[in-house]
């Protein structure tokens, strides 16, 4: 479920997706299904964690992140429900 | 102790199923001792277990799951040896994916035939301690004797990182060493450990306070506090990785390396192993010409000679071929590129709806499909997998060269276009590999939107830092290609060989074998002629096409048989007798024949075992072969039309 709040300005709810390439947030929640979560928090991507935008394939898609010491490739779906505090 | 003193352990043989060996002799004379390598993916586990095993290893399958291990022996002093399981690399032991739940059962004695481990090597990647540490909270929480490595040391030292092992070592209760698997440094406290695990001295695993197991982000903090509290400094990120990935990944850069490095990979197919092949060839013939002095007997010379030498030797012939591709893709994998190509290919794969982990088996592929359709393992996606796994044998693999060389030398001129680089022939060969490739991706389109539909899957790959391959650890890759190649040269082509050279030489008149139009051989091959006339062929490729059933390159000595019983058999022989009996569109449908049909025992295995049922195997041979006989015919009709 997603839950964004209107109110406050929109970078209230920002996701992975809108970090420019070397930018850095922290991660907050993970809204995505059990299994996929797990999986990505093994990977690095843990809440209160800082997550680094790193390059991408060409087309722009997956995008790379470092995170926890390693670089991980993400398709913009999932990083779009990756959501940073 | 002592179990293994007179065991002739200096050679490198396979080590017998454990499980068998230790059947209820706790501490007996038989007693083996297995100790299990544990480790995140990218930490080095592989690089260990060759370190540690060498040549004395194999590759085996868990009973009843797909899921693959290797096994080796480790010799130790005084003769005492152990037994080294390389588990897949998981993150956790949580039983979700097939890979943790084998590792899991392993370690907690749950797998059938393996025998719970006496002690485990766990395998973490020194620069990035805090995260591979979370591993270490369920597997300790086991209770078995471990030895905890940190891999990598000298990357770890060349980028500044620090920790204190000893204060580690207290801190998890158990043994900790720093090594490189790579260089071989430090490895020596690893055989102290397998000693002490024989002799059953190894320290069993204190208790000491761990964090729930199945909460990541409670594991994740104990792992800080523990890098916290033994002042692990992590190295500065990898300088080159970033400098090669803005020059690998580049937006334009990029694409433009990922084709350069898909074009020299065939390149070295076409041309690069082509001295090496004549080398090969030419050693075959004049050694076969020796043993034919050797043998006084006319037939049984012609069974050793032209049956046996130069059959086998047909197909043996393409060994510096198969190695060179194999030798491209270790590298290509343990530099870390792999990875890359898969990032880069992800979005076009996704227009066929595989994703870009597709990528790393379809490139395989090009080499063989049997290894290629057991790495897609790393495919969570269940139906992503499947549809890699039925695509994967349109890959032209290199057991369809051999056949596809003869057809090509003996059909189509060697007039160059283009300039020097592009002959005929070597574009008729790029536009095989491309009908293939064309054919793999639309069966992917047709599945992905049938049969395997699925969204859109998630699409998780973790980059490791680029690293120099090992030329231990590619050479052993491609002595286990040649095993398996020569394996199979020795079986299933030295076999048909025989059968072959046997059926046309039967039935024998007044002491003498039969023309070859007389032969039993024949008469099988005109059994199935009114089959495959329509697509121009005759009864000999007949025979031919039957023996390549059980293996694509078969064909080659086949027709080497059936041919070099009527003139001298070298392969320009047999490009010549070809050409006088096979139409010009005949040829073209026996190469789009070979380039569609699935002819392989082993890939339909393979796929039987990783499916886990003949379902799969079964529609995917029927689809195969439809494909090809469908699309032989038409190409027959058209270049006879045209020609």
């Amino acid at each position: 479920m997603q839950v964004i709040f209107k109110k406050g300005s929109s970078k209230k709810a920002k996701n992975l997706t809108e970090l420019k390439p070397g930018e850095a947030g922290v991660l907050g929640k993970l809204d995505l299904p059990d299994d996929d979560a797990q999986r990505l928090m093994e990977m690095g991507f843990v809440p209160g964690h800082s997550i680094t935008r790193g390059l991408s394939a060409p087309g722009g898609d997956p995008r790379v992140f470092r995170v926890d010491g390693s670089e991980v490739a993400l398709r913009r779906e999932t990083a779009l429900r990756l959501i940073l505090r | 102790m002592g179990d293994c003193h007179g065991c002739p352990n200096n050679i490198a043989t396979l080590p017998p199923p454990p499980g068998l060996a230790v059947a209820g002799s706790n501490g007996a004379i038989s007693r083996r001792h297995i100790v299990a390598i544990v480790g995140p993916p990218n930490s080095g586990k592989s690089t260990l277990f060759n370190r540690l095993t060498g040549l004395r290893q194999k590759v085996a399958n868990f009973p009843g799951v797909t899921v693959e291990h290797r096994m080796g022996r480790v010799k130790l002093e005084q003769g005492r040896e152990v037994f080294v399981v390389d588990l897949p690399g998981v993150y956790s032991l949580t039983p979700r994916t097939e890979d943790e739940r084998v590792t899991h059962d392993v370690l907690s004695g749950q797998m059938k035939d393996i025998p719970r481990p006496d002690a485990v090597l766990l395998i973490l990647d020194s620069t990035n301690l805090s995260r591979h540490l979370v591993l270490a909270a369920p597997v300790l929480s086991l209770g078995l004797p471990t030895l905890v490595i940190l891999n990598m040391a000298d990357d770890l030292k060349n980028r500044g990182g620090d920790v204190n092992v000893p204060e580690l070592a207290m801190q998890l209760g158990s043994p900790v060493a720093l090594v490189s698997a790579a260089k071989g440094t430090g490895v020596e406290k690893i055989f102290q450990f397998l000693t002490g695990a024989t002799l059953g001295a190894a320290p069993k695993a204190p208790l000491i306070q761990l964090p729930v197991i199945q909460d990541i982000p409670k594991c994740r903090a104990w792992a800080t506090s523990i890098g916290n509290k033994t002042g692990y400094h992590a190295p500065a990120p990898p300088l080159w990785t970033r400098r090669l990935d803005a020059f690998f990944l580049h937006p334009v850069g990029g694409p433009l390396v990922f084709l350069f490095v898909v074009a020299a990979v065939f390149q070295t197919i076409f041309n690069g192993a082509r001295p090496l092949m004549d080398a090969v060839q030419a050693l075959i013939e004049v050694s076969g010409r020796w043993i034919g002095y050797l043998i006084p007997n006319a037939a049984l010379k012609s069974l050793v000679v032209d049956g046996i030498w130069k059959g086998v030797g047909s197909v043996v012939i393409f060994l510096p071929q198969i190695l060179l591709l194999f030798l491209f893709i270790g590298i290509l994998e343990d530099s870390g590129y792999l990875a890359r190509a898969a990032l880069i290919a992800d979005r076009t794969m996704a227009r066929f709806g595989l994703q870009g982990k597709s990528f790393i088996p379809l490139l395989s592929a090009y080499a063989c499909a049997v290894p290629a359709i057991m790495a897609t393992r790393t495919i969570e996606n269940k139906r992503d997998r499947i549809a890699t796994i039925l695509i994967a044998p349109f890959m032209t693999c290199s057991a369809r060269l051999p056949v596809y060389i003869l057809i090509i030398g003996a059909f189509i001129p060697d007039r160059h276009f283009l300039g020097p680089f592009m002959s005929m022939r070597v574009a008729v060969m790029l536009g095989l590999y491309v009908l293939g490739f064309v054919a793999a991706i639309l069966t992917a389109r047709l599945l992905k939107s049938t049969v395997l539909k699925s969204g859109r899957s998630s699409f998780m790959l973790e980059m490791p830092p680029y690293r120099w391959p090992t030329a231990r650890s590619l050479a052993l890759r491609l002595v286990d290609r040649s095993k398996v190649f020569l394996m199979r040269a020795g079986t299933v082509i030295l076999a048909t060989a025989i059968i072959i050279w046997v059926l046309s030489s039967l039935p024998i008149h007044d002491g003498k074998p039969p023309a070859i139009e007389h032969s039993i051989a024949a008469g099988i091959g005109h059994f199935v002629e009114p089959v495959i006339k329509p697509l121009g062929f005759n009864w000999k490729i007949g025979i031919g096409l039957i023996t390549s059933m059980a293996a694509r390159e078969t064909i080659v000595s086949t027709l080497g048989t059936i041919y070099g019983i009527q003139d001298t058999g070298s392969q320009h022989g047999l490009q010549q007798a070809l050409r006088q009996d096979l139409t010009l569109g005949g040829a073209v449908a026996l190469l789009v024949f070979f380039a569609f049909a699935m002819q392989c025992m082993s890939t339909i295995a393979v796929v039987r075992r990783e499916t886990g049922g003949w379902f799969w195997p079964a529609v995917q041979f029927a689809y195969m072969t439809g494909l090809a006989y469908v699309c032989a015919f038409l190409a027959n009709r058209i270049v006879s039309i045209w020609a």
